[in-house]
């Protein structure tokens, strides 16, 4: 009965709110889900924040560090999402450090040059941008409003990214190298971003039965694909994929492989700095005991002297 | 180089190099909202280094902003000593920014009544940001001050440490008291009767000991650091340096 | 373990004039820190004006279950509304 009416109010594009009933398996997938998003956001402020302090000019500073400042603020918008479902952010942190809990494999790759800071914002943001779109109309109420205003805050994020490749592009020869050689190392682990194919994605039909995901993962990077090439054209890179090639029929352009063997070698822990981010994660996360005790000690004794 | 170019370039670097220290903590606070916040404040701490780099490449005549910040060797920096101290750990870095944050607002609200229009300018701006910076410091420092054993013993140790470098704020040298005459720069000596109230006030709250004033550190003016700066510098101006013909 | 932060709901005004809306929770160990990681977190774009916290135990939800019972028997009080009103052909103000 109970789920019958579930899936009723699904068909009928009616968000699920958290004190609504819901299939355990729903509610387990979103957890999943919205906390593997939610460890991206903040996993993700890594490599970025790799090249916060070596920034060439104070305004490049600025923007590079408010942009990395938001991915903490989405990273708690969708914990806080994520917390609606009865499961405390500790216990989120906690599954991330045991390896419980995964990060998108994109930020295991390392930022190697400033144009990565270009690399990542304008295809790392522009695949995540075209996801969380989609994700705007996911079943689940708080999710859904966190994507809303995600995606409203991110509009600038791809863009400076594009920045700084057209900039590097038009640079000198060093720097227009520096672009190019982001853009090919950052091209296939932003497409397979996306994760992998439709026919290898067990979850994906539950997913879409029940509006969590709205667009298969084809579907998305098809998308993402796109709207990029064209945007290489215009700053004069070059896609490393010699089997791009517009299809007439399709309307849309067709790619070639990706590399599945090394998109599950970097799932499964051996990218090239998953040990690195995990590291640092909790370092950061231990260093801060204390400080996290000690405001708890003294909110403790303020309420004793209130009470 | 005019009087009032070196003074606006003093003011620029320690905002600078205090926005760089804050802007390493990214990633690596102690809460997600605690990360943030230094983000933010980091963020103020540019956007006022901008500001007075601005007016100073104005000035000066030559050269930009950015090649002020970037283009300058360590002996050409005229920050304050204490805004280049590592963040060590979380006390220590909110020690450190409440012992400049009291100085600064302080300064602040002195240089916004400066004869010099756009001093005065960017001084009320910055005093905004500067009060929150203070608040947030200054919270933080009677949080950890009065709560663990363990977190009273790091902040007060911080506090011994980052002690001597309090005295370089109330120094006058010759150009301050040129600018002063001209009604353009504050009298730093007379900051120090209500820094001291301030930070006494705070202090007490806090359940903390002021240390003892014994060896004040000096330098800052004349472009003297401690090493720290060096390290600073080499790494945020890397690009700027690699790549001298490139625009960014 | 480390034992669960206090969450906090946040609640923005975003200008003057009008009314406070959910913004979203953060976690603070004090009603101070509540209302500084507050102000970090939602209003990095000029978003507010005032900011209410208030600690999210403190918050009483209706049920789901009782949603017929709450909010259905206003729906036949059409009275409530001026639409349900004729007025006057040419009668103006009003």
């Amino acid at each position: 009965m109970n789920e019958k009416y579930f899936q009723d109010r699904i068909d009928a594009e009616k968000k699920i709110e958290p004190k609504d009933w819901m299939p355990d398996d729903y509610r387990k997938h979103l957890i999943r889900q919205i906390s593997q998003h939610a460890h991206s956001e903040i996993i993700g402020m890594q490599p970025e924040g790799n090249w916060i302090t070596r920034a060439p000019s104070l305004r490049a500073k600025m923007i590079l560090l408010a942009k990395v400042q938001d991915e903490a603020g989405h990273g708690l918008y969708l914990y806080s999402a994520c917390e609606t479902l009865g499961i405390s952010r500790e216990k989120l942190v906690r599954q991330l450090h045991e390896g419980k809990a995964k990060y998108s494999s994109i930020f295991n790759y390392p930022t190697l040059s400033w144009a990565d800071m270009g690399a990542v914002g304008w295809l790392v943001d522009g695949a995540a941008i075209v996801n969380q779109v989609s994700l705007q109309r996911t079943s689940y109420g708080p999710y859904s409003r966190g994507m809303v205003k995600i995606c409203k805050e991110e509009s600038f994020h791809q863009r400076q990214g594009y920045e700084i490749m057209a900039e590097m592009a038009k640079g000198t020869a060093e720097q227009k190298a520096m672009a190019q050689d982001a853009l090919n190392r950052f091209w296939w682990p932003s497409i397979m971003m996306f994760g992998p194919q439709d026919s290898d994605s067990p979850r994906t039909g539950n997913a879409m039965k029940w509006k969590i995901k709205r667009q298969t993962n084809d579907a998305l990077r098809q998308d993402f694909i796109d709207k990029t090439v064209g945007q290489a054209e215009v700053i004069g890179l070059t896609i490393p994929d010699p089997d791009l090639k517009w299809n007439e029929v399709r309307q849309s352009y067709d790619f070639g492989e990706m590399n599945w063997d090394e998109f599950w070698s970097v799932v499964n822990g051996n990218g090239p700095c998953n040990k690195q981010r995990l590291a640092h994660h909790k370092k950061a996360h231990d260093q801060g005991k204390w400080v996290r005790d000690a405001a708890k000690a003294y909110a403790k004794k303020q309420e004793l002297v209130a009470n | 180089m005019s009087s009032l170019f070196t003074y606006t370039l003093r003011i620029a670097d320690s905002s600078l190099i205090l926005g760089q220290r804050m802007s390493e903590w990214c990633s690596n606070g102690p809460t997600l909202e605690e990360d943030i916040a230094m983000s933010n404040i980091s963020l103020d701490m540019f956007g006022q280094a901008n500001g007075f780099y601005q007016y100073a490449a104005q000035l000066d005549g030559t050269k930009s902003a950015d090649e002020l910040a970037f283009r300058r060797n360590e002996r050409e920096f005229f920050n304050h000593q204490l805004v280049e101290q590592e963040n060590r750990d979380f006390g220590t870095t909110m020690v450190r920014n409440f012992l400049h944050d009291v100085f600064n607002f302080l300064f602040y609200t002195e240089l916004s009544k400066s004869k010099d229009e756009t001093l005065s300018a960017l001084a009320s701006k910055s005093l905004k940001e500067v009060k929150y910076h203070l608040r947030h410091s200054s919270n933080w420092l009677v949080r950890l001050g009065d709560g663990t054993g363990e977190s009273n013993t790091k902040v007060q140790d911080a506090l011994k440490e980052l002690w001597m470098y309090t005295g370089e704020l109330f120094e006058m040298d010759n150009l301050d008291t040129e600018l002063l005459n001209n009604g353009i720069a504050v009298d730093n000596s007379a900051l120090k009767s209500e820094w001291d109230s301030i930070v006494n006030k705070t202090l007490v709250k806090a359940k903390l000991t002021r240390p003892e004033d014994a060896y004040m550190a000096t330098g800052g003016k004349k472009g003297l650091h401690t090493e720290y700066l060096g390290f600073i510098l080499s790494e945020m101006q890397f690009l700027q340096r690699a790549y001298p013909d490139a625009k960014w | 373990m480390e034992e669960n932060a206090t969450v906090w709901e946040v609640f923005i005004q975003s200008k003057n004039g009008l009314a406070h809306k959910h913004a979203g929770n953060v976690h603070a160990s004090d009603k101070v820190m509540a209302l500084e990681n507050a102000r970090e977190l939602y209003t990095r774009r000029n978003e507010g004006s005032c900011i209410w916290v208030i600690k999210s135990e403190y918050i009483v939800s209706s049920e789901t279950e009782d949603s017929e019972a709450f909010f259905d028997p206003s729906n036949d009080k059409m009275y409530r509304h001026p639409t349900f009103y004729t007025m006057p052909e040419g009668s103006k103000h009003i």
